[in-house]
Order: structure tokens, then C-alpha cells, then sequence
């Protein structure tokens, strides 16, 4: 589990990475990226969104959206308590942020997971917000751009979470019968059933350094190979050289490498209009409307 | 869509019980003479020829795939294949697949796609090979493909989980017009024993996790995640093969008969519509 890079504000904290002590309100100034190792913190939600949204532009969709306990699971601890801690814990009520957002000027949809929340797994809500997220994003005109950090579908909710790797793609094939690019950014951890289904739905696949990216665990694959995993397998450089990955993008890059990209790829200032953006907007506030969606 | 109810208990034994309930679901799924993809096939269709490899990088023997007929028509076949003898086994890798198995399904139901044919899939894995060679090769990616072609197919579709279904490796060859299970069967968003190991610290527990995940046939029926739930003879589909073969056989005629009629323009926005349809959450009012 990743540090909290937001623990109970000591001013100081020991880099993962390289094990050197970093002022806090230092690394903060440095988008959370170790000045010494390049080790990249991990970021919640909202944080990613202040770094790469310009200032004031993100409205968010479908807050109210969240899971609940439809199996009535219970490991150690009952699944509707772990959804309880989550949200209070993160302040989110799913493990996933939507909205629209403008990054350089150029008007997006955008959805970011955030791991803190039981380690950013699918379940129905996030699959919801998902489609809902791609089915606006058509409608408006508007590219898509995906955050992941997430180890997977959340098995608490049994084959609903696994039937969310189908949702997102019916999402993901019905937005890309349009001519808008959709853009993922791979952030550690990537893995599982997310990695699987809309992370790799994506026409180009940025990631941050270091970041790990895989359809396994790396104690999942040790146990199968029954040796140690070479280092660095998983990781975005790795990825890249076999061909998974088109950018690995240092943090401070990857607001200034969205704006070029959105611009090549033919996004327009306003949201400009897309094959299907006379279907009908909404306030961007509550539920889709029916028509609203595909 | 008619689904028949379930002959016996529910989710209501008693909590010593719940276990070893779960448990009997993933051992009867799992049993080592319950007939496999290759068996169906040899049953189901009148001329089969398998057709290999993936173009890229290898053929992968954990899942087949070809041509084949059933009840007049030719179909292509997708399904994964654990092996019989312990040899066999091996060289299937126990039906769990490499990306390359995911690749050749892509290029088989391209080619049903071009010739206007229908596509059976028939799963029964533990779920995608978790090995490096798998990872360094895209399994991810091939798996995510599989999905968005199966989905996008303009021909009729029917997934049927004969054994189990493991995760996105089972769900890569699951997005059907139809989707059905085998009485005995299991679908699930990991193995018991992975959730398990990781919600319980503790992969003993797995007859917990079995029952709290629900991945039987009949409860997964009552959550409408499939569609029908083909009976197998008394004592599972092994006691007689032959009864599981022409009770699989009847309901896959039912199927295609009705699926077949749809246009094809249709029939993907109506199966698009399907699977963004799955799951149920809630919705607070918020202020502001």
C-alpha cells in the first residue's frame, strides 16, 4: 500500500525511493516527486487534478454515484464498512473522480482514480461513472482523459465487478466509434481487471516513471514462476520497450505533454463539435439523462 | 428471458454449512472428469476442423478455435481447453492462457465477422496465465482487445460457461448475445482462493470466499448476469456426458434461432446496451 501522501501533516517524510528525508512543503512544490530519486509519490484524486486541470476548470459529474454491499460480503471486515472507512477516509464517495475539465486550454472529460479508496477497484459505481463519463464525453464533443491507479475489479462485489471490465468497454467502443481521441495515463499501480479492460482501451498510453503495469501481481507471477520476478518487469520503462506503452512521462511533463497531445489530436478550445454533440448537454451536475448518454 | 428456478437450497443454510456449500459449487466445476471444450465440440458439431495460431507468435494450446457445423449452420468456435491426462494438461497449460490464446480468438472472430458467422464460446479456465512471458507479451492488452472485439461482433453470439469462469481471462471470450451457464458451473471475479489469500490473509478460507462471492450458476441467474442455466444429469455433467451435450445442444438451437433474426446494426447497439446495463449502485442526492 502506497504511502498516504497526505498523512497527519508531519513536515517531514522519508522518500520510498531513496530513503532521504523530504520536507513536505517542499515535495509539494515539486508535484510530490522526489528530488533525489525521481521516486513519484502517489496523489489523490483531487491533487492530481490540481496539477494537471487548469486553475478552476474542473466541474465534477456524478457525485452522488457510489457502490454499496449488494452480496452482502463479509470478509474480515463486512464490505459495507470498508465503503464507510473509504469515504471517510478520502472524503470520496467512489473510487473514481469524474468531471470536465480544461488542461491547456483544451476542454476534456476527465476521470482519475484515486487508489486510497480500497486500492481504486471497479465495482459498479466506478463502472457506472465510467460510462457515464464516455457516453457525456461523445455527446459534448469532448476527449477523454483517464487516470488510473487501481489494482483491479473489487471483489467484494463478485461478478457484478467483473462484469465492469464489460460496462467500461461497451463505454469505450461506443465512444470510439467517434473521431475523439481517448487518452489514458497508467500511474502505479495498474494492474488486474482495470489494466485489463479500460486502461488498454485507450488509443495512446502515457505512464509515469517507475509506474507498475500489469494484468498479474508480482506475487501472483512469483508464485506461478516460482522465482523472483526480474527488476523492474512491471514497470513503465520495461513496458514501453515491449511496446505497451507510447510515453513515459515525468510528472512535471504530464500537463504540458496533455495540452500538445489534445492539440495534435484535434480537441477544440470550447469542446468543440463532435460527431455526436448535438444529442444535448446537461448542467454537468446530476444524473444522465437517458438521452444523454449513447 | 425464462430462467428456471433453482431445485435446491438457497443462501440461507446455516452458517456452518455456508462453507462447504461454496466450496461444493467450485469442486463440482473443477471436477477432473467433467467433460471439456473439446468433448462439446465433438458432440455439438457434425464437421469441426481447429484452425491455429495467432499470426504473430505462437498457437496457444489452452484455447481452440475453428469452424465447425451445428444444426445446419457453420459457426466459428472459441473455447478454452484444460486437457484431460496429466500430459495433455500440461501442454494446455490447464487451460489457462497466454495472450497468443487471446489473439487467436481475436483472429477467428474476425474472420466469423467477414464471413457473416456466428461464434459459440465455450469457457472453462482457471483464468489467464499469470506467468511473465504472459505479462511481457500484453496480457492486459490482449485481453482488453478480446473484449472490445467480442463486443463489436455484428454476428450472433452465445457464451456458455461450461466449468469455470475465471476472471477477465474467462470474461475475454464472455461478452455474448447470449450469455449461459452449465448447472455446475462457476463465474467469478477471482479465485476463491486468491480472495482468499488476499481479503482473508489466509488461503485456507477459500470455502468462505466461495460462498461470499455467489458464483454459481443459479445465483448468478437470480442477479440477471446471465441469461439461462442449462441442467446438467443428476451428479453433475461427468455422471452422463451425453444428457449434458443435448441439454447444452437444445438450448444453444433455442438461442441462436432467436438471435439470428436480429439485424446486425441492431444487434451490437443491443448488446452494447447489455453489458452498460450491469451492476446496480445507488445514487445520494448531493447539496450543491
Amino acid at each position: 500500500m502506497p504511502a498516504d501522501p497526505n498523512p497527519a501533516s508531519p513536515s517531514s517524510l522519508p522518500c520510498p525511493g531513496c530513503a532521504a528525508e523530504l520536507k513536505v512543503a517542499a515535495l509539494a512544490e515539486l508535484l510530490w516527486v522526489c528530488p533525489a530519486c525521481g521516486y513519484h509519490f502517489p496523489l489523490a484524486a483531487r491533487q492530481r487534478l490540481e496539477q494537471i486541470a487548469d486553475r478552476g476548470s474542473f466541474a465534477e459529474w456524478d457525485p452522488g454515484v457510489g457502490s454499496r454491499d449488494l452480496l452482502g460480503f463479509v470478509d474480515r471486515i463486512p464490505y459495507h464498512e470498508r465503503l464507510r472507512l473509504a469515504r471517510e477516509r478520502t472524503g470520496l464517495r467512489e473510487a473514481v473522480l469524474t468531471g470536465a475539465a480544461k488542461i491547456g486550454g483544451y476542454a476534456v472529460a476527465v476521470g482519475v482514480f484515486d487508489f486510497r479508496f480500497m486500492g481504486g477497484s471497479m465495482g459498479c459505481a466506478v463502472g457506472e461513472k465510467l460510462a457515464r463519463l464516455f457516453g457525456r464525453a461523445a455527446a459534448r464533443g469532448l476527449p477523454v482523459l483517464l487516470v488510473v491507479a487501481s489494482g483491479g475489479a473489487r471483489m467484494q462485489e463478485g461478478c457484478y465487478a467483473l462484469m465492469q471490465m464489460g460496462k467500461v468497454t461497451a463505454a469505450a467502443v461506443s465512444f470510439k466509434r467517434g473521431n475523439l481521441p481517448y487518452v489514458a495515463l497508467l500511474t502505479n499501480p495498474t494492474t488486474g481487471g482495470v489494466a485489463a479492460s479500460i486502461a488498454y482501451q485507450a488509443d495512446l498510453v502515457l505512464a509515469e516513471p517507475g509506474a507498475v503495469i500489469g494484468f498479474a501481481g508480482k506475487r501472483v507471477i512469483e508464485d506461478t514462476i516460482k522465482m523472483r520476478l526480474p527488476a523492474g518487469a512491471q514497470r513503465a520503462e520495461a513496458l514501453q520497450e515491449r511496446g505497451f506503452v507510447d510515453i513515459v512521462v515525468p510528472r512535471p511533463q504530464v500537463a504540458p505533454m496533455l495540452a500538445r497531445l489534445f492539440g495534435l489530436l484535434g480537441a477544440g478550445e470550447q469542446g468543440g463539435p463532435g460527431p455526436q454533440a448535438a444529442k444535448g448537454e446537461d448542467d454537468g451536475s446530476g444524473a444522465a439523462e437517458d438521452g444523454d448518454r449513447f | 428471458m425464462g430462467v428456471a428456478q433453482p431445485k435446491t437450497g438457497t443462501d440461507s443454510e446455516p452458517q456452518a454449512e455456508v462453507p462447504a456449500a461454496g466450496w461444493r459449487k467450485v469442486a463440482a466445476a473443477r471436477h477432473p472428469r467433467r467433460p471439456r471444450c473439446s468433448d462439446f465440440i465433438a458432440a455439438l458439431f457434425s464437421d469441426f476442423i481447429e484452425l491455429r495460431g495467432d499470426r504473430c507468435y505462437r498457437d496457444d494450446p489452452a484455447i481452440v478455435g475453428g469452424v465447425g457445423r451445428f444444426e445446419g449452420h457453420s459457426l466459428v468456435v472459441l473455447g478454452h481447453e484444460k486437457g484431460r491426462e496429466a500430459k495433455e494438461r500440461v501442454s494446455r497449460n490447464f487451460g489457462m492462457p497466454f495472450p497468443e490464446g487471446y489473439r487467436k480468438a481475436c483472429r477467428l472472430m474476425g474472420l466469423a465477422q467477414r464471413l457473416g458467422l456466428g461464434v459459440l464460446a465455450l469457457i472453462d479456465t482457471p483464468g489467464a496465465y499469470p506467468g511473465l512471458g504472459a505479462e511481457q507479451r500484453g496480457q492486459m492488452q490482449a485481453i482488453a482487445r478480446s473484449l472490445e472485439v467480442m463486443l463489436t461482433l455484428e454476428v450472433p453470439t452465445v457464451a456458455v460457461v461450461i466449468g469455470e469462469g475465471g476472471s477477465g481471462g474467462a470474461l475475454a471470450l464472455g461478452l455474448a448475445d447470449r450469455v449461459l451457464m452449465l448447472e455446475n458451473a462457476t463465474y467469478s471475479v477471482i479465485s476463491p482462493e486468491g480472495c482468499a489469500s488476499i481479503l482473508w490473509h489466509d488461503p485456507a478460507k477459500a470455502g468462505e470466499a466461495a460462498a461470499a462471492l455467489r458464483l454459481g450458476a443459479w445465483e448468478l441467474a437470480q442477479e440477471g448476469l446471465i441469461d439461462e442455466v442449462v441442467e446438467e444429469p443428476e451428479g453433475g455433467a461427468h455422471v452422463c456426458a451425453a444428457a449434458t451435450f443435448a441439454s447444452l445442444a437444445r438450448a444453444l438451437a433455442r438461442h441462436f434461432s432467436e438471435i439470428r433474426r436480429w439485424n446486425p446494426r441492431a444487434r451490437v447497439a443491443k448488446r452494447l446496451a447489455r453489458f452498460l446495463a450491469c451492476g446496480r449502485y445507488e445514487e445520494a442526492e448531493l447539496a450543491g
